[in-house]
């Protein structure tokens, strides 16, 4: 095939958006919004790097932060939610060998995540609402610096997103415990119970012979586990959302609320608490899920001490549930206690459960040696390693003599949260991906190993590097959100910016490898309505 | 008081050679997977073993730095400790006010900084001639916002709002405001 050809059709022409199911388009459309807005997070990720270099004269500094407080709510909503979601609405129906409750809640979640993403990203880009992920209080209320009805659409757009969010939520435990029509009754509170644990916990205090066996399997049970952090989560937000719009409401009324109406650091304890519940709680539980699931298609072999598993899952949401206080042990006010406690203490315990995700995993793939080197198994390891990387150096920073030295400087966002989110997370999500990408598109073929290849290299090095090179300009002292004019720290910024377009050009081929493998007419098909049943996730003929 | 560039540069080191070797481990385990073996069960002993190293670990680290950085203890006991000078410091508009042009501070006295913010949330953080940090923590408004802070060299230092609030926030800077002098000098 020449290349008009492949461009139009995909490689070898082997994908055939028709025979797709609504369930496989629904997961494609996903895929598809997500790496959109993945790209739309790395383009703004690349202009803040140069940012950090030579302040960009087009970009007054007030833009500047409108792009940093878009920035990492473009990419773990628009983007990470997308993809996860779009993967375990699938996953969930097909590893419980059931339909999805409900396909057209999981098409609203996927419309209102992709237009909630995009209208809190134009609001921000019109108005330059820049209070930062962190909405310190009262900053977003301060009308003396940004505009309440910029505001307001930037808060509706988030909104959009948590109650698609809250849809997920819904469809995914009415999925574990529904009977569907035809099927013999299911228990629906034994299968939740077993999916959030509550069992396995009971188990503890049996007899051996008088234990129940797990109803549903690890990764749905991951699943599960952290669906109940995103729906906390969802709360949190959705409430503190409603609480800035009111001010800006009776702001644009004209009537200013009193800002001490609201206790500064209780607030951001409340905040926090359910921030934490995304990096804490559902990525780690997520990502833990993931990988245990990926292990086990690679080798197809039962994973490595399964029930340790499936504890540390527990205790990793109890855990999660505990820890915000690591965020504030800067905060002199916060009680003592709570910075030890959960600081320090409870926080420690995500180096146990996440070191033994690490050990499972890599324990499973050993006992299957030899293994072919594919792309999901590399980008498997690379997932692997960015957390064996980004976690202990989370650990460090969560300790009161080292937080002093550290709080808010760039060694925050580099070696532990660019690190855990690109190489980490991102690499296991592409692992996904490309298990996923023959069984959702019936058999599509990738267009090049060449570009999967470089892919893969260019963003681990990539991703390690931008991590390594902001964290040691943090060491150097470094703020994260600050702005730099006299250059102080270029050596570090320039390899950042360096190591950061590799990460660009990764993203750029594997996007141009997927689009290459589908093709242009395949893309299109994507959004065209299936003419197959709902219920079905498979095509009769690819079962 | 020792002073926060040794500990930087200590842990600058560790996690520099922990990173090392994961990625070289990594690389190792990488390539051995692709090869065939005549036995790849792993021992049940080596996960417990693991999980033992992980908690000792986890809770060695915080004993360890509660023991040897010295503002650890100094700071979750500083109600307690009677300082040798305070500086009460305001915040407002994004502006610092000082009780003095220059904070002047001699070695090896107990400073106590008591920030106090009238609108937004501010960090408060003093910096070498180099740019690094010596010691920084948020100024929530509504609240006490005090650090106790012992210098054990001169120098001179610059303050620095350390939490963004707002685009105007990142040029809260009084350059080399802070001067610690030697006594026996």
């Amino acid at each position: 095939m020449n290349f008009k050809d492949t461009f139009l059709n995909g490689a070898q022409g082997l994908f055939k958006p028709q025979s797709l199911t609504p369930m496989q388009k629904l997961v494609l459309r996903f895929v598809v919004v997500g790496l959109v807005y993945y790209a739309f997070a790395a383009i703004e990720g690349m202009l803040m790097r140069i940012y950090q270099i030579q302040p960009i004269e087009s970009i007054p500094d007030y833009q500047y932060y409108a792009i940093l407080t878009a920035h990492p709510l473009v990419g773990i909503f628009g983007s990470t939610y997308s993809i996860v979601f779009g993967a375990f609405l699938f996953l969930v129906p097909f590893l419980m060998k059931k339909p999805l409750w409900s396909y057209k809640l999981g098409n609203w979640t996927f419309l209102l995540i992709a237009i909630g993403t995009f209208t809190f990203w134009f609001a921000g880009f019109i108005s330059h609402f820049a209070p930062l992920y962190t909405l310190y209080w009262p900053l977003p209320a301060d009308f003396t610096q940004f505009s309440p009805l910029g505001g307001t659409f930037f808060v509706l757009g988030i909104a959009l997103v948590m109650v698609g969010t809250v849809f997920f939520v819904i469809n995914i435990f009415k999925t574990i415990a529904y009977t569907p029509e035809g099927f013999e009754k299911q228990p629906a509170g034994a299968l939740l119970a077993s999916a959030l644990g509550l069992s396995g916990l009971k188990n503890l205090f049996k007899k051996k012979e008088e234990r129940k066996e797990h109803l549903v399997s690890l990764p749905v049970a991951a699943i599960a586990r952290g669906t109940v952090d995103t729906a906390l989560n969802a709360g949190i937000i959705l409430f503190t959302g409603v609480l800035i719009l009111i001010y800006m409401i009776w702001h644009l009324a004209g009537v200013d609320l009193k800002h001490t109406s609201i206790d500064a650091l209780l607030y951001k304890n409340w905040f926090w608490w359910g921030l934490d519940l995304i990096a804490d709680g559902l990525v780690l539980i997520f990502v833990a899920g993931t990988w245990y699931l990926l292990a086990m298609l690679i080798t197809g072999k039962k994973l490595f001490m399964e029930n340790w598993a499936r504890a540390a899952l527990f205790v990793e949401m109890v855990v999660s549930w505990t820890v915000w206080s690591h965020h504030l042990m800067s905060d002199q006010a916060q009680p003592g206690f709570l910075k030890v406690f959960s600081g320090e203490m409870v926080t420690a315990f995500e180096l146990i459960t996440q070191g033994l995700a690490f050990f499972i995993t890599l324990a499973t793939l050993w006992s299957a040696r030899p293994l072919k080197m594919s792309n999901e198994l590399k980008f498997l390891l690379g997932g692997l390693l960015g957390f064996a990387l980004a976690v202990p150096a989370g650990i460090m920073q969560a300790d009161i003599g080292l937080n002093r030295i550290l709080h808010n400087t760039q060694w925050i966002i580099g070696p532990h949260v660019h690190v855990a989110i690109l190489v980490g997370l991102t690499m296991t999500l592409y692992s996904a991906i490309y298990v996923l990408f023959p069984i959702v598109t019936n058999g599509a073929k990738l267009y090049s190993q060449k570009l999967a290849t470089f892919h893969f290299w260019a963003h681990l090095i990539g991703g390690i590097g931008m991590g390594a090179f902001m964290g040691m300009a943090g060491l150097k002292g470094m703020l994260r959100r600050a702005i730099y004019v006299n250059g102080e720290f270029n050596t570090y910024m320039i390899l950042a910016a360096l190591s950061g377009a590799l990460l660009l050009l990764a993203f750029f081929a594997f996007f141009y490898n997927i689009v290459m493998s589908v093709g242009l007419k395949g893309v299109i098909g994507i959004f065209t309505p299936s003419k197959l049943n709902p219920k079905q996730l498979l095509p009769e003929e690819a079962k | 008081m020792v002073d926060s560039q040794v500990v930087l540069s200590g842990q600058t080191f560790a996690y520099t050679c922990y990173a090392i070797a994961i990625i070289l481990l990594m690389g190792w385990f990488g390539i051995r997977l692709t090869k065939p073996a005549a036995t790849s069960v792993v021992s049940k002993g080596l996960f417990y073993s693991f999980v033992g190293f992980l908690v000792v670990l986890g809770v060695s680290l915080h004993i360890v730095t509660y023991n040897t950085i010295p503002w650890a203890p100094m700071d979750l006991n500083r109600a307690e400790i009677k300082p040798d000078k305070v500086f009460n410091i305001t915040v407002e508009n994004h502006k610092f006010a000082l009780p003095s042009e220059k904070l002047l501070i001699n070695t090896n006295d107990k400073v106590l900084f008591d920030v106090y913010s009238k609108d937004l949330t501010y960090g408060f953080g003093l910096f070498r001639e180099d740019n690094s940090m010596v010691f920084q923590m948020q100024v929530v408004p509504g609240h006490r916002n005090d650090i106790l802070w012992q210098f054990d060299k001169p120098g001179i230092y610059t303050i620095r709002s350390t939490e963004y609030s707002g685009p105007k926030g990142a040029y809260m800077i009084l350059k080399n405001v802070v001067e610690v002098s030697d006594l026996k000098k």
